[in-house]
């Protein structure tokens, strides 16, 4: 059986690990090597690892910078940040990542996609998606990381991202990142209903049950986390036990 | 003892060569099929589709020196995910086309059984396998691994099969002809599991 995955993320801006809340009110948590080492030798399952400012910034991820986490990273890592065009992707890979995650790029040319999908495969592409609530209650997809109100569904966004060809999409509320109040699980539903590629989860957790909610009533096939893995004692192990003895497969 | 990673124009060699490296294998990665000659052990990596791959191999001349070195020389390969699929007389995707035939069988895209399976197979999965394979010395049967991948090998001939996975009913996750080993897993982000069996292919 395909085991449940737990899956930190890692956020940069300005040369250092962050965590916000509601993509805004960055704090520092640190630098991203040791990071990756302690989550080697704890058999973390997978890890992200996005540079948030890059997009608005306007220019690519630091490949230098990836190069050397890579080369320290024993598990599977997906890079993402400002990805605009195939060569962004190239070099992200060639500096060692196993899958690309785009987001911003995506929308302004949802062809990036079908691109990069026959030339890697759909296996490494990841369409991370941002979905805030408008006034009105709605849901609505945000890009340049959440600052940006694009006016399309998520779900007739992620029904397009699949059908371009993406693998797996990293699905993102807005509203609730940093606030460790639990994950939309009404969003991450509408979603895994729409499309047949794994869905990850984010933006919300806050404990061990939040990811259990996510898996057994969302039916994402993974979740990511990362206020809880920095702010609080919960950790992807006893994370990964707690889901087992709710009868969730994991990888112990 | 100088392991050879084929560079054929596809991505991410660098965390084979790292992992290869963590193992002790002295790992080259070589774009250059002529110094293949130079290789005690060679691994075939891979992401992308199979098409364009075999394209890729023919246009670089890797294509001809494989099949002199891993079948005249008799230098063990190990085909990693899509260079496993590689390892197959044919694969259907990107249109299809023969691959390099050194393990009889075709490359087919995963089905799914029942609408809640998800294409691609991502994540960590058991590798059932049955302790006849020295690629599996020292690694208990059903520890998981790590899979990225849509396609699936299906070999013609039982022998070859050295490990199945369950997903899509179940699938052939590693392959063995005589110096000829594939797996569709990545051991080089399967952790302890992973290195171990670098290990016993880098030692072989």
């Amino acid at each position: 059986m395909l085991k449940t995955r737990i899956i930190p993320t890692l956020l940069f801006k300005n040369y250092g690990l962050v965590k916000g809340v509601g993509f805004n009110s960055w704090r520092r948590v640190g630098s991203a090597l040791p990071s990756i080492k302690v989550y080697n030798t704890r058999q973390v399952d997978e890890l992200i690892l996005v540079d948030i400012a890059a997009t608005q910034e306007e220019r690519t991820i630091d490949y230098e910078e990836i190069d050397t986490l890579a080369d320290e990273c024993f598990m599977p890592m997906t890079v993402g940040g400002g990805i605009k065009d195939i060569d962004d992707v190239r070099n992200i890979l060639r500096a060692g990542a196993d899958k690309v995650s785009i987001n911003s790029g995506a929308i302004q040319n949802p062809n990036l996609i079908s691109t990069v999908a026959s030339f890697f495969g759909s296996q490494c592409v990841v369409v991370s998606i941002d979905v805030k609530k408008n006034g009105n209650g709605g849901y609505e997809v945000y890009s340049c990381s959440g600052s940006k109100s694009e006016g399309i569904h998520p779900v007739y966004w992620a029904k397009e991202v699949e059908k371009k060809g993406a693998g797996e999409i990293l699905l993102t509320s807005i509203d609730r990142d940093g606030t460790m109040t639990g994950y939309d699980i009404e969003l991450i539903s509408s979603i895994t209903d729409a499309v047949s590629i794994p869905v990850i989860a984010s933006g919300g957790a806050g404990n061990y049950e939040h990811m259990v909610e996510a898996i057994l009533i969302g039916k994402a096939s993974a979740v990511a986390a990362a206020s809880i893995f920095h702010f609080t004692q919960q950790t992807p192990l006893e994370a990964k036990q707690y889901l087992a003895s709710k009868g969730i497969r994991t990888r112990l | 003892m100088k392991t050879l990673i084929i560079d054929y124009g596809l991505c991410n060699l660098d965390s084979v060569k790292r992992a290869v490296e963590e193992c002790g294998g002295n790992p080259v990665v070589e774009l250059d099929p002529q110094a293949a000659s130079i290789a005690e052990k060679l691994i075939l990596p891979g992401v992308g589709n199979f098409y364009d791959a075999m394209q890729r191999l023919r246009t670089s001349g890797w294509y001809e020196i494989l099949q002199k070195e891993v079948l005249e020389n008799k230098i063990p390969i190990l085909g990693i995910c899509l260079g496993m699929q590689l390892l197959a007389t044919y694969g259907e995707e990107g249109g299809g086309i023969d691959g390099l035939g050194f393990v009889k069988g075709k490359v087919i895209k995963l089905i799914p059984e029942t609408s809640d399976i998800r294409i691609p197979h991502i994540g960590w999965n058991e590798v059932r396998h049955y302790g006849n394979s020295i690629l599996f010395k020292e690694i208990p049967s059903n520890k998981d691994f790590y899979f990225v991948h849509s396609y699936h090998f299906v070999a013609e001939e039982k022998e070859t099969i050295i490990a199945m996975t369950p997903y899509c009913g179940q699938f052939v996750s590693a392959v063995e002809s005589k110096n000829i080993f594939g797996v569709q897993f990545h051991p080089e982000k399967s952790q302890r599991v992973g290195f171990q069996l670098l290990k016993n292919f880098i030692h072989l």
